[in-house]
């Protein structure tokens, strides 16, 4: 199949890896910033093909792992009301709010429909006159694009009954929050090449400068990440920090100009609470006030809200690689796909979820249980 | 003004309308409708000498005229299996033809031969008849194909909104042959385990029916009775240990199960295990892992080694199983877990699915 068995050649895996045995001389950190990098790793036991000096660290880059715990509860209220129609992406549906999640609310009678694409949501607004249908628009750069389309589409056509939840979220400001920490280990960054894809990678190029670390825009196949791996490891290794291009047959420096137009129509930045994390200045977008109209957190009455977390859970430190899933008291015992407690072990692209799924350390532990 | 008083015409008795387009609460009502309803729609494809009796069971006999009746110890597979799919029609097949297939090859993992069948119909009131139609027909072309009789059924009528058109609830009955011990938690260690073919199939093909892949696909449900094939591979080898059907959950659910109830581990090849190139290019979209992804028509075997080649070459000369594969083996350790050789050759975990399936964001 074309783009994909070239990206997944065993061959050339063989060879990748060689080279990054045969040029590493000392142990190096690094993060891959998306969960989908971290699912690939896992399901093809990438990790497994890396010299042992290179420690990979997963990044926070899986949407539905850092929207935060005040909105997925605002979003279980609204989805929760007489005359709503909630649509959302399907991996949001098990996200735990505090006490319940978005599958339980269907459970109990709300009208919760998963949607393959944002547009599909102002269909059914079309075609439900009569009720409310909110969108929960998460996700990264990547998933930007179309939300804001939905709602231009929106405003074109007159549909008054479309609201979008917005808990839109940014790579290179939680970048820079790795990057500044005190306790960061983090040496080396691949880039979410998705995110890339859209945005380009100029916004990179001071923050490599500024922090002194190499930032590889690195795609999802084995052959992609592989190849993102061994580009960081020779920059650390000869003391280079630059960003470079693992994954030129779609991303170039400048980006999708017309999409980051559509952003910039609708969005404009502003501060963003990242679950687990906390919040980072400019790291989120939200409506523009020409678009306020189409704004769920003001036409929904969602106040007085006390939002919980679990307290074992230790999400936020895995997110800003700071631990291992399996450093978790509560990993593969008490908190699993079925009854996540965090966020990360929900989807398929949260660490904790990847490792649970393919990992042998995982299975050692819940043999033990 | 005063209210005009409608002069009175004495009792009438309308000629009632005729319902033979949609399907009415008196349908289910066990009176004329109800009779006229079997009369029109089951009875011209499920016609047979048991049925027609009409009587509150069908009577059936299990020896006579049957080839396997001179070593049969007694022993009878029954297996049910209830069919809510949506929609009633997809690509390669139906609700019916799901509802005698199912429960045929439930009953075939045994090792046993299915001979019966009863359906039990509930119907949404307004259901078009003309689709209930298609649907039973299907059901008997589908019963021809697998050798099985439809023996007792029943039909039942919902209000309108308290069913999603047409449920069907199937159970088989068939005779388990002398010295077949197919079971789950049979699995040995040093056995192998073969795959009938291509996988993902039947998910993919309901996915594309209920338009949420997005685009066009040519994917076709691989649904289709499986008791013939399992016919041939016995008649090779009675060291077959385990048969499943990989359905709902797919291959990793099926693999996981008999890891778990033979308390083995199972080493899968990841390059050995076949899926058509439409299958694997939707799943690839949707960030789907066929691995995970339904099937109708396949099984897993897990054969004793010595007998595995003659068993995959009767599987192969079947219509049935002409894709089939041998796809790993069983180990002792880790007890209870599948793990997949990667096409890297590392090594990974093959976890059962939690809870449904659901497409990634990006």
């Amino acid at each position: 199949m074309h783009y994909t068995t070239e990206f997944r050649d065993a061959e050339i895996v063989h060879r990748i890896s060689a080279e990054i045995k045969r040029i590493i001389t000392q142990p190096w950190v690094i993060m891959e910033i998306c969960g989908g990098q971290t699912h690939a790793i896992m399901r093809y036991g990438l990790d497994q093909l890396l010299p042992q000096e290179i420690e990979l660290v997963h990044g926070p880059g899986c949407p539905v792992c850092v929207t935060a715990l005040e909105l997925i509860d605002k979003a279980l209220v609204i989805a929760s009301q007489p005359g709503v129609i909630f649509t959302s992406f399907g991996d949001m549906l098990r996200v735990p709010g505090t006490g319940r999640d978005l599958f339980s609310v269907r459970a109990t009678g709300g009208d919760v429909r998963v949607v393959y694409s944002p547009l599909d949501a102002v269909r059914i607004a079309q075609e439900n006159p009569d009720r409310q249908v909110v969108f929960f628009a998460i996700g990264f750069e990547t998933t930007a694009p179309a939300n804001c389309m939905s709602v231009i589409q929106a405003k074109n056509v007159g549909i008054k009954n479309y609201s979008v939840l917005v808990s839109h979220v940014r790579v290179p400001p939680a970048i820079r929050a790795i990057l500044s920490a005190p306790l960061n280990r983090v040496q080396g960054f691949l880039a979410a090449g998705h995110v890339n894809t859209v945005m380009g990678y100029w916004e990179y190029l001071p923050l490599s400068e500024e922090f002194k670390t190499p930032i590889v825009v690195t795609g999802f196949e084995p052959v992609d990440i592989l190849q993102g791996v061994l580009m960081t490891v020779r920059q650390l290794e000869q003391g280079r920090h630059e960003v470079e291009n693992a994954y030129s047959r779609l991303v170039n420096q400048q980006g999708n100009r017309a999409a980051q137009a559509v952003i910039n129509q609708v969005f404009i930045e502003c501060d963003r609470k990242w679950r687990g994390i906390g919040n980072i200045p400019n790291s989120g977008w939200r409506l523009r006030s020409e678009f306020s109209q189409f704004d769920a957190e003001t036409r929904f009455e969602v106040s007085g809200i006390n939002s919980e977390e679990s307290p074992v859970c230790i999400s936020g430190l895995i997110l800003q690689g700071l631990h291992k899933p399996v450093e978790c008291p509560a990993f593969a015992k008490t908190c699993t796909p079925e009854h996540p407690l965090g966020a990360t072990m929900v989807s398929s692209e949260g660490a904790c979820a990847a490792y649970y799924r393919y990992s042998n350390i995982a299975l050692t532990q819940s043999t033990k249980q | 003004m005063e209210a005009e008083i409608p002069f009175f015409e004495g009792p009438s008795c309308p000629i009632p309308l005729p319902h033979h387009e949609r399907i009415l609460i008196g349908h289910g009502s066990g009176g004329k409708m109800s009779h006229d309803l079997i009369m029109q729609v089951f009875n011209p494809p499920f016609s047979n000498p048991i049925l027609d009796q009409g009587d509150d069971s069908g009577i059936v006999s299990i020896l006579p005229r049957n080839s396997l009746a001179s070593t049969w110890n007694g022993q009878l597979a029954i297996s049910t299996d209830s069919h809510v799919v949506w929609p009633l029609f997809f690509a390669g097949g139906d609700i019916g033809k799901l509802a005698v297939c199912g429960t045929v090859n439930d009953v075939a993992m045994m090792g046993a031969k299915p001979l019966y069948l009863t359906a039990g119909f509930i119907l949404e009131e307004g259901l078009d008849i003309d689709l209930l139609q298609k649907v039973v027909s299907s059901m008997q072309t589908a019963a021809q194909e697998a050798g099985v009789t439809i023996i007792a059924g029943d039909t039942k009528v919902v209000q309108k909104g308290k069913a999603d058109s047409l449920y069907i609830n199937t159970t088989g009955v068939g005779i388990l042959p002398e010295g077949i011990e197919i079971s789950g938690k049979n699995a040995q260690v040093g056995d192998v385990v073969i795959l009938s073919g291509p996988i993902g199939a039947h998910g993919m093909a309901v996915l594309e029916a209920r338009q949420e892949l997005g685009f066009e696909s040519q994917i076709q449900s691989d649904v289709a009775p499986l008791n013939h094939l399992v016919h041939e591979m016995l008649n090779q080898s009675h060291r077959i240990h385990v048969l499943r059907d990989p359905t709902r959950g797919g291959l990793a659910t099926t693999l996981n199960e008999i890891a778990q109830q033979s308390q083995v581990s199972i080493l899968i090849d990841e390059m050995a295990i076949p899926v058509d190139p439409a299958v694997a290019m939707a799943c690839e979209m949707l960030g789907f892992d066929p691995l995970y992804v339904a099937n109708e028509g396949k099984l897993v075997a897990i054969v004793e080694k010595n007998d595995s080649l003659k068993v995959l070459d009767a599987m192969r000369q079947s219509r049935y199983g002409r894709g089939a594969v041998i796809i790993g083996e069983i180990h002792s350790d880790p007890r209870g877990r599948v793990l997949m050789r990667t096409s890297f050759g590392s090594t990974r975990v093959m976890d059962m699915p939690s809870g449904e399936l659901l497409p990634r964001i990006c």
